[in-house]
């Protein structure tokens, strides 16, 4: 046995675009184990459920995380509408699941940037964040927010998006293709960028399976896990099969993430082939008695919403489990065995959210 | 140090921001927004900053942190406080675990506001900040 020495890793790093801290434990260069500690991000949001009530809380789960802002909505507010057995219009449900894909891509793209940076490929980096700029337009566009737009709320949505506007982003998306295939091609049959993801930070379909991986970490090593097969929002009306990959490593996940994007482009083009007309929100009126559990898929994997009302204004309680917070059990397996310049890949290749994890 | 505004380099931290923030000033880097054109460099190290770009607000574990590296990086140095939660604590305010604001722990020069702030509202408070830093730079240098 070598010497042991610990390194600490983060909480400020120049890869980390948020703080999260690891011990790792080597021997010379190779990582025998790494010990996490979270925290700094914490905020406590959660026992806000009793100073702001069921709707206005709307507006904090939107506030969970930037990224993935609208879906954390959307989470919260079916939930509620689950508890209070509202039925929310057809319309509203197809719009959801356009802004829900939408945030896919573009937290897909921002992810994709992310990872290049971590393994020093600069240019490539900012050419996904430019093709993500297009996608932030169609935001702005449709809701008037870039990154928190506010849409969801108990009952339906806020704003409605007319037909036009939807032919002309499913343009906007076609002609995007090109680009993407032509940026993300570079990930995959690259030379330089393969001899830094092939083979590196392996897990198992077995691990994956028993330290409870979600999204694209789980499905890269096999887990048929996705929980947009539950049919919630307009899921139901639409065709897809998840993506997975057999292989389990780091060019694995960066695969399944970018099929994703394409189909994420395939079930906007479905959504919006099959929108009815119609009212986009229904009155909620009372209060929420009762509870649910409420999952969704986001980015990064299965969200948990679990919302129990007293037939108060305010909510007893609101539980929210993230899916960063679900695999970093598997980012330790990976890290396992490691080389220490692979940490940082290794590291975003779950595609950390900490301020979904800590809340 | 005559004409330090032509390359101020700029650190960014994320407090118990909701990322909302962080990914608008890392757009401001990319190339829409692109702030390198004003010489801005954006580094990983605090002892080569010029200018802090904090997100989100205080808590008690992070409160350590930020104090650490505003005290690595070297004088004249200005502090931006990027969106809501950096400047008062937003809608995490009432939240248990939230301090406040940074100017709770380390001397605030310029408030960004927007819940998320706007990349063009963050590269006005940048160059606001490049401004700022000159000016601190030349008092500097005057009372040598
Ligand atoms: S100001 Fe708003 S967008 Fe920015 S970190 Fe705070 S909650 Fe997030």
């Amino acid at each position: 046995m070598g010497k042991r020495s610990v390194v600490p890793f983060g909480p400020h790093h120049p890869v980390l675009p948020e703080p999260i801290h690891l011990d790792l434990v080597l021997e010379d260069e190779t990582v025998i184990e790494a010990v996490p500690s979270i925290g700094y991000i914490h905020r406590g949001l959660e026992t806000l459920v009793k100073k702001k009530d069921y709707k206005q809380y709307v507006y904090v789960v939107e506030r969970i995380c930037g990224i993935c802002s609208f879906m954390h909505g959307m989470g919260y507010c079916e939930s509620i509408e689950h508890v209070m057995n509202v039925e929310v219009p057809v319309r509203a449900k197809y719009l959801r699941t356009i802004w829900a894909e939408l945030s896919r891509i573009h937290s897909h793209l921002l992810w994709l940037g992310l990872f290049a940076d971590a393994f020093g490929f600069e240019s490539l980096f900012m050419h996904s964040w430019r093709l993500r700029e297009k996608i932030l337009d169609m935001f702005e566009y449709s809701t008037g927010g870039r990154v928190i737009f506010s849409v969801n709320t108990v009952g339906g949505v806020l704003k409605d998006m007319p037909n036009e506007m939807l032919t002309k982003f499913v343009k906007m998306l076609d002609e995007m293709d090109g680009e993407l295939r032509k940026v993300t091609g570079v990930f995959l049959n690259d030379y330089t960028v393969n001899s830094r993801l092939r083979d590196v930070g392996f897990l198992t379909y077995e691990k994956a399976w028993e330290l409870g991986a979600v999204g694209p970490m789980g499905k890269a090593s096999g887990l048929n896990v996705d929980m947009r097969q539950r049919k919630y929002a307009a899921y139901g009306d639409l065709d897809f099969t998840p993506i997975t990959s057999n292989v389990g490593d780091c060019y694995a996940r960066t695969d399944v993430r970018i099929q994703e994007i394409f189909q994420s482009i395939d079930l906007i083009r479905q959504a919006v082939a099959k929108i009815p007309e119609g009212p986009i929100a229904t009155d909620v009126k009372g209060t929420p008695n009762g509870e649910y559990f409420m999952r969704v898929e986001q980015p990064r994997g299965e969200a948990v919403f679990y919302t129990r009302g007293n037939g108060s204004m305010y909510l007893d309680r609101a539980r929210i489990r993230t899916p960063t917070f679900a695999n970093i059990p598997a980012l330790l397996e990976t890290l396992k065995g490691a080389q220490l310049a692979d940490v940082p890949l290794l590291v975003l290749t779950i595609d950390p959210c900490i301020s979904c994890t800590e809340r | 140090m005559a004409n330090v505004k032509r390359s101020p380099w700029l650190l960014h931290y994320d407090g118990s921001s909701c990322n909302g923030c962080d990914i608008e000033v890392l757009a401001c880097t990319t190339p829409v927004y692109d702030v390198e054109r004003f010489g801005v460099v954006n580094t990983g190290d605090p002892f080569h900053a010029d200018i802090f770009l904090i997100t989100g607000g205080i808590n008690s574990q992070n409160k350590e942190v930020v104090e650490q590296i505003y005290s690595q990086m070297p004088s004249p140095k200005v502090v931006v406080a990027v969106g809501t939660c950096a400047c008062t604590g937003g809608v995490f305010k009432e939240c248990y675990n939230i301090l406040g604001g940074v100017d709770t722990v380390i001397p605030v020069d310029i408030y960004v506001p927007g819940c998320a702030a706007r990349p063009e509202s963050i590269i006005d408070g940048v160059v606001k900040a490049v401004a700022l830093f000159q000016e601190k730079a030349d008092a500097m240098d005057s009372k040598k």
